[in-house]
């Protein structure tokens, strides 16, 4: 006789993704708890920390918010290096709209969103044809120009950048409207994602030419994921430069296209919730760390490469699995 | 004033080739994009520098051992990390940029930072050429750069290990039912690749300080030279690094130093938007746009 663990996914648990078979309270109450918990602890932490640690969340969700965007890149099958890209457009055309024209920032948000989603899609455009690893150099590459242009030619305050930017004023309303922005592109993301539209998306990264061949514009949903990424990357930025009351030429920095996909690597590819749970996990630690100084991009770099090497599904699949699936030890005959 | 443009832009094309021969040794042979080409370049720098100044030892002696400790670090990042990722071409590029980026940060943190942190020039002196002066590291430059291609064309022609290199390039499965090895082979072209980077780093350093920015600079110049000339192709390689390089210069005499690294970055961009396999180079199309 022999023990070996055994492995069964739990009944309510139908065929596809998003159809469960519910029969009692518990079992609703079972879908329910990983989605309400998490926000419910998070409003529970934004009250039981004092204001610097609620800083840390705000960016935690900023870079939830550029997870999330990869994460949709990555999906349709276009891996980003160049996060920083989305990130910087939308924190300089905020910085644009609120020091040269004096709008306000209930204006310059938005605004920043929509037009740094546009002109990012349109920057990519002529490259959507290519395919992986060219589409990731085109995105390290665009930011790191970016970056040399604002310093060579000296536009929008070129080394100095811009400064005294309107501030939120009120700390509760940054904190909540960066968390629930975060949690909105979270679910909204998850339900495009089971849509028939995200399975075109998905389909475009898993086969292309097959997309193609059923008589679908891979490059209309392509520039519409863009898009969308872009936007959600760039309310990020222009979120980021209103809580700073600045923009400069660090927002094309590294931070801003690594962290993102090692929040990303972390949590687990592909699930929306893996990247945003990296974001909380990678943004507290790296603040714990900062005492540490530059050995923290060491850190995120390490740690990416081990997780991709190591771990490639990430920590949320690993949860998800673990939570969906009963374990016990049964005895078998060892024979057999 | 022409004349002085035209030579020293040859110089810097010599330059960019020295770059760019080892991450196209790399990724022509094995395909492994080597995105920790630029930290490697600054570590045999560091390293040589590290040997010289600390450990006091003598300056060929660390020539020879940076080179060799480079190379056996490419061989431990492919045999550690790259060999079980091998194929998904993502994962390779996040893993090696992680890599890189491990490694310059680290130096960053260490506070390699300050203009005393350069290395020793082979040869002092210089000499006028149509009243020019062009000291001897930049001729000796030149001179490598030409010897090193004329080693790599020999190299991969006329040896077996040099065969077998072309030989997994063209079909790594053909070549494995030939009873080529080709994950040994794979990883003595990553080793290869950064021994290349370290042998440029050597001669080419003495010219300005090292510096951490400079690993990205150094991975970018690659990356646009093995564009522009195709990635996997020497020749166009050599070609690509000469249109780069008098580009570079010319933009450096009329614009200013600033515009240096932009025309490397417009290089990339344009090239990867109109024929991303490069000017010269034979990739398979559908592999990368559709």
């Amino acid at each position: 006789m022999h023990i070996r663990k055994e492995r069964i996914d739990r009944g309510i648990k139908a065929r596809t993704e998003d159809i469960f078979a519910l029969s009692s309270g518990w079992d609703m109450l079972y879908l329910l708890a990983p989605r309400v918990v998490p926000i419910l602890l998070l409003i529970i932490l934004t009250f039981t920390v004092n204001p610097y640690w609620q800083k840390v969340l705000i960016s935690a969700a900023i870079f939830a918010l550029l997870a999330l965007s990869w994460d949709l890149l990555a999906c349709t099958g276009m891996v980003s290096l160049g996060q920083g890209l989305f990130f910087g457009m939308g924190a300089y055309l905020t910085g644009i709209m609120n020091h040269y024209f004096h709008w306000p920032l209930i204006l310059t948000l938005p605004l920043s969103a929509l037009f740094g989603g546009l002109i990012s899609t349109l920057l990519l455009l002529p490259v959507l044809r290519l395919r992986g690893i060219y589409f990731s150099m085109i995105t390290l590459v665009l930011p790191l120009m970016l970056v040399r242009i604002i310093e060579a030619t000296r536009i929008f305050g070129g080394t100095e950048g811009i400064s005294g930017l309107t501030p939120f004023g009120n700390r509760w309303i940054e904190l909540y409207l960066s968390l629930g922005v975060a949690w909105i592109v979270l679910f909204g993301l998850r339900r495009l994602h089971t849509s028939d539209y995200g399975l075109i998306l998905r389909g475009i990264s898993d086969n292309d030419q097959s997309v193609m061949s059923a008589g679908i514009n891979i490059y209309w949903y392509k520039a519409q994921a863009l898009f969308i990424a872009g936007s959600i990357g760039a309310f990020a930025g222009a979120f980021m430069s209103h809580s700073y009351m600045f923009v400069g030429m660090p927002v094309f920095a590294l931070d801003y296209s690594i962290l993102p996909i090692a929040s990303a690597v972390v949590g687990g590819m592909g699930t929306f919730a893996g990247p945003m749970l990296g974001a909380f996990i990678l943004v507290p630690l790296s603040e714990l760390l900062r005492g540490l100084g530059g050995l923290r991009i060491v850190i995120y770099a390490l740690s990416l490469t081990i997780f991709i090497v190591a771990l490639p599904e990430g920590i949320f699949h690993y949860i998800q699995r673990k939570y969906q699936q009963f374990e016990r030890r049964v005895k078998v005959d060892r024979d057999s | 004033m022409w004349i002085g443009t035209l030579i020293y832009g040859f110089i810097n094309s010599v330059i960019l080739a020295l770059i760019a021969l080892g991450f196209n040794l790399t990724f022509g042979i094995s395909g492994v994009a080597n995105f920790a080409y630029g930290a490697f370049y600054i570590l045999a720098g560091y390293g040589t520098w590290i040997l010289i100044n600390t450990l006091k030892i003598p300056f060929v002696a660390a020539i020879v051992l940076a080179i060799l400790s480079t190379m056996l670090i490419g061989a431990l990042l492919y045999r550690v990390v790259l060999l079980r990722i091998r194929g998904l071409v993502i994962s390779e590029v996040i893993a090696t940029f992680g890599i890189g980026l491990a490694i310059l940060e680290f130096f960053r943190y260490l506070g390699f930072i300050g203009f005393e942190y350069t290395l020793p020039v082979f040869i002092d002196g210089s000499l006028s050429i149509f009243g020019t002066f062009v000291d001897y590291q930049r001729l000796l430059i030149v001179g490598i750069g030409c010897l090193l291609a004329l080693f790599l064309w020999a190299f991969t022609h006329y040896t077996k290990i040099g065969l077998a290199f072309r030989g997994i390039a063209q079909e790594e499965r053909t070549a494995l039912s030939l009873g080529i090895n080709t994950d040994w082979i794979a990883m003595l072209s990553v080793a290869f690749g950064a021994g290349l980077s370290a042998l440029a780093a050597i001669t080419i350093l003495p010219l300005g300080t090292i510096s951490v920015e400079g690993g990205y600079d150094i991975l970018i110049n690659a990356l646009a030279v093995c564009i522009v000339g195709g990635l996997g192709s020497t020749g166009g390689v050599i070609l690509a690094s000469f249109l780069i390089g008098y580009a570079q210069m010319i933009t450096s005499t009329y614009l200013g130093p600033h515009w240096i690294m932009i025309v490397s970055l417009v290089a990339i961009l344009t090239i990867l938007a109109v024929k991303p396999s490069g000017l010269f180079g034979k990739q398979k199309e559908l592999e990368e746009r559709i």
